[in-house]
């Protein structure tokens, strides 16, 4: 299920519409990762706040969105382009990569909520796809 | 048995109440067949499907996504009892149109997301999570008779490990 031209130009043409609210995306996604699934909340016992709109929540949020931009940037070569997000991942945060859907899904709702007439099925699908293959390219290096 | 808040009953009867069936249903099934092509398997007669605006202007996929949101209309109305509710229905699915219950979580999460985009910022996470905590019941009871073998052995006293298949 790999990325084709229509589907990269898709996600660049609809991150262009969007990136300006990519830190409000990002920490909405995650509020709501940490509420409806509360098992996520297992990697983030260090935060003092994980209530929405609390400080770590949005800056996070932005953390997130960041690297969901660098992808985009990297689009040709995820593998090689998140190489180093990957090794993060893999060795000092070892997320399990069953959450990289979860928060895929939240984000996916959050773009639904804040773009309703631009989230067509055919944007939804590309964005899904993207978000896949960028979790595939997190997971890597985990073993 | 599932335990339900009075937040969760409420905003499910809030939800339901409020939604035209006619047209968060087209919109979820043409999503999830856009979204998940390989679901198309189950449409075979149902036409031209080729292409995101085909089955967009699908009428027999229109009617279907009606007829699904009114399946789920049952499940609002018997939220105490979603197992008997639906197990006429997880027959159908498994027996005779024999549905992979994988698709079940799949045409949620569109759902999910049709439901989002109609309600903007009143689906607050807090909403989210009682919205697809009630669809996670119903796919799971939906998806009860494919078990079916399982439970009527463990009835019995009986386990499929100790039978060794």
């Amino acid at each position: 299920m790999s990325l084709n031209a229509k589907d990269k130009d898709a996600v660049k043409a609809f991150w262009a519409k969007v990136s300006g609210k990519a830190g409000d995306i990002g920490s909405d996604a995650l509020s709501r990762m940490l509420t409806v699934y509360p098992q996520t909340k297992t990697y983030f016992a260090h935060w003092k706040d994980m209530s929405a709109g609390s400080d770590p929540v949005v800056k996070h949020g932005k953390a997130v969105m960041g690297g969901v931009a660098e992808a985009i940037n990297k689009i040709d070569d995820l593998n090689a382009g998140l190489l180093n997000l990957s090794e993060l991942h893999a060795f000092t945060l070892r997320v399990d990569p069953a959450n990289f859907k979860i928060l895929s899904h939240n984000i996916l709702v959050v773009m639904a909520i804040l773009f309703p007439k631009d989230f067509t099925p055919e944007v939804h699908v590309a964005m899904d796809k993207f978000l896949g293959a960028l979790s595939r390219a997190l997971a890597e290096k985990y073993r | 048995m599932v335990v339900w808040t009075d937040f969760e009953r409420s905003t499910i009867q809030d939800i339901f109440s409020k939604m035209d069936y006619e047209v968060v249903g087209p919109a979820a099934l043409t999503r999830c067949l856009i979204v998940y092509p390989w679901t198309q398997r189950y449409f075979g007669n149902f036409g031209n499907l080729y292409n995101a605006a085909a089955i967009m202007g699908n009428p027999m996929v229109a009617k279907h996504g009606t007829t699904i949101l009114h399946g789920l209309d049952r499940g609002v109305k018997n939220m105490d009892d979603l197992k008997t509710t639906y197990a006429e229905l997880s027959v159908l699915h498994s027996e005779k149109l024999h549905v992979d219950p994988d698709n079940f979580k799949l045409l949620s999460d569109c759902l999910t997301i049709v439901v989002a985009a109609q309600l903007g910022k009143a689906f607050t996470a807090e909403v989210q999570a009682a919205f697809q905590k009630f669809l996670a019941v119903v796919v799971s009871s939906l998806g009860r008779q494919f078990n079916y073998r399982a439970v009527r052995l463990h009835k019995v006293g009986v386990s499929l490990k100790t039978l060794n298949v």
